[in-house]
């Protein structure tokens, strides 16, 4: 077959490259050590700096390939498929994976019906299964009741997404060199039919999706005046704030802290959940996180089924004592 | 001829769009059988419901016609049974829905589905397609954009909100058209939505036709009505296959799908959890400490 390399799609804001690329190429690495492929960047946008690219080659990229025009500095759809196309057709990669990001869930779908490549979504686990070139994708199914292991026969590349925070991001490694091409979008590419015409931000400080830690909050709050205890232990952790489906239909939080099937899927390394009972859709949000700790009052809950430590006890006596404690660590 | 529900009386008529809604059903139980040998769901025997997140986008289809007029056509793929969900569609208000249904369709991936829904949307017609963000099943989203990709729309994806769908003239970088009798100049329709990503909402507009997927924000779906249980009763839902849609089995199905499920697992309950009972003032405080040993430990603080 003639596609080769295993390929990363780098994300960037504002000109400086994301987390997300970092952790993509952990994964990437991986993969490169066990096919002794060839590992690049792909990554489009506008005016990205010259030191973002090129700690992509410190951490462990040998290529960067940038496509850079008026119109790419942020996701949309069509450009950003041209781009992409630009780069599968001139590169013929074997491998591409990206992150399940907002972008990334919309540009992989677009671009592997275009491509007539195999996409799998989500994958928790990427393994590389050498002689037939085959990425072997493991995830999570039916709400998490089932692993997955997909593979892509006959289509060339193979596309994967992985969940943001499912791997860490790749280190510095000193003495690295690497190729950074730096291409011009032409004007046929740059065409879009949607238009942004603007941006309001999240007033959070920190946003779940980029939170090392989560504290979620359920029904058991009893009401939004007591999610003041919540938000203070969460900024003394310097977590982000989520919470189960019953506080945001109640109206206490908005939509972008709910976690769980019908909202945000989360993968931080610690989450706290609060006075919530761990519904099969709320589980279906959170339970790949890398600790879990909860505190809920019915001993039986099923968030103690996934949780690591739990504390079984009222959170109005538990959740004081948490913030005290962190405040006396702080010196406060 | 309108065949609304009550809520038709808000209908104000300036535009009228065509509105696409691919549902799917999906199983209601937690504990789904799997066919060990093709990887694939046994859906015999499970009770089956519409996809929960396909509710949003029936509504916002729904909201719409209130608000602007349309058709509203809800499209499923899958086993005879399907037609239950499109039942349910109409009761909630879909004008009429269209069952994709046929042996070799079985096993189709995302690549596959979304090239038969694709090829029978366009048979059906649209201005707008909605979709919802995922199935509960599945869990990819990747049929929505896939679909966009297949009719070479733009898809606009997480969208929360649907501001406005209006008309607009003249449209730059649109030629002119020579002024015929009765129609004014050249004509768009754009459609501008709030689009949830990680950091925010972007505010987006596109011209139809498009595609969105929405999120559970952009709408508040409503309980079907008795007129709309009676209507699907009453309904006729046609069911189109492979020779009706003009697409070669080998394309789709097991066959024409790039990815092969090789292997089932469950996954392994790694967690064993410390649990420490908190009954009184003293065992909080021993608890709290523990848990403050355990992140420490874990170095999580």
């Amino acid at each position: 077959m003639s596609h080769s390399g295993i390929w990363i799609v780098a994300e960037q804001r504002d000109g400086k490259v994301s987390r997300i690329s970092y952790e993509l190429l952990t994964r990437g690495l991986e993969l490169a050590a066990k096919s002794g492929a060839k590992l690049s960047a792909m990554i489009f946008g506008n005016q990205i700096e010259d030191s973002g690219l090129q700690q992509l080659i410190d951490c462990g990229a040998d290529r960067v390939v940038c496509i850079e025009g008026a119109g790419l500095e942020t996701f949309l759809i069509e450009p950003y498929a041209a781009c992409m196309i630009k780069v599968i057709d001139e590169y013929k990669p074997e491998i591409i994976i990206a992150g399940a990001t907002s972008s990334g869930r919309t540009l992989m779908p677009y671009v592997a019906i275009k491509r007539n490549a195999g996409l799998t979504a989500d994958c928790t686990e990427l393994d590389f299964e050498v002689g037939t070139g085959n990425l072997l994708q493991t995830r999570p199914a039916i709400g998490g009741n089932i692993l997955a292991t997909i593979k892509t026969p006959d289509h060339r590349p193979q596309m994967a997404t992985v969940r943001p925070r499912s791997a860490r991001p790749a280190l510095i490694q000193p003495g690295r060199s690497g190729e950074i091409v730096r291409l011009k979008a032409d004007a046929e590419m740059l065409k879009s039919r949607i238009i942004r015409q603007g941006f309001f931000a999240n007033e959070d400080v920190v946003s779940l999706a980029d939170a090392d830690t989560v504290v979620a909050v359920g029904r058991g709050i009893k009401k939004a005046e007591n999610l003041a205890m919540i938000h203070q232990l969460a900024a003394l952790l310097g977590a982000a704030v989520g919470a189960t489906r019953d506080v945001i239909d109640r109206g206490w939080m908005s939509y972008p802290h709910q976690i769980g099937l019908s909202g945000q899927t989360v993968t931080p390394k610690l989450y706290i959940g609060i006075g919530l009972s761990g519904t099969i859709q709320h589980l279906a949000g959170m339970q790949t996180a890398e600790n879990i700790i909860a505190v809920n009052s019915d001993p039986e809950a099923q968030i103690f089924k996934v949780a690591d430590f739990g504390i079984a006890g009222d959170l109005f006596e538990i959740v004081p004592l948490m913030i005290a404690r962190l405040k006396r660590g702080q010196g406060l | 001829m309108r065949i609304g529900n009550e809520s038709d009386c808000n209908f104000l008529g300036e535009i009228w769009m065509q509105v696409v809604v691919p549902i799917k059903q999906v199983p209601e139980t937690k504990r789904v059988k799997m066919d060990e040998a093709t990887g694939t769901v046994i859906r015999e025997g499970v009770e089956s419901i519409v996809n929960p997140l396909d509710l949003y986008s029936i509504e916002l289809a729904l909201e719409l016609k209130r608000r602007y007029g349309a058709e509203v056509i809800a499209v499923t793929m899958g086993p005879p049974k399907a037609v239950e969900a499109l039942k349910e569609a109409i009761s909630m208000g879909c004008d009429s829905a269209v069952l994709i249904s046929d042996p070799v369709f079985g096993g189709s991936d995302t690549w596959a589905t979304s090239l038969i829904l694709a090829e029978s949307i366009k048979r059906i017609g649209y201005d707008i397609i909605i979709c919802g963000e995922r199935a509960t099943d599945g869990d990819t989203g990747q049929v929505g954009p896939g679909v966009a990709a297949f009719l070479n729309l733009p898809v606009m994806t997480y969208v929360s909100k649907v501001e406005e769908v209006e008309e607009v003239e003249g449209v730059e970088g649109v030629e002119e058209v020579e002024e015929v009798e009765g129609v004014e100049g050249v004509e768009e329709v754009i459609c501008k939505v709030e689009r949830m990503v990680e950091d925010g909402y972007e505010l987006l507009s596109c011209s139809l036709p498009l595609v969105l997927t929405v999120v559970k924000e952009v709408s508040d779906p409503g309980l079907p009505t008795l007129r709309g249980k009676q209507r699907a009763k009453a309904a006729v839902i046609p069911c189109w296959d492979h020779e009706f849609l003009g697409i070669e089995p080998s394309d789709v199905g097991l066959q024409g799908s790039p990815t092969r499920v090789v292997k089932i697992s469950k996954p392994k309950v790694t967690r064993q959890c410390q649990l420490c009972f908190a009954g009184d003032e003293q065992m909080a405080d021993d608890a709290v400490n523990k848990l403050f040993k355990h992140l420490t430990r874990k170095e999580l603080l």
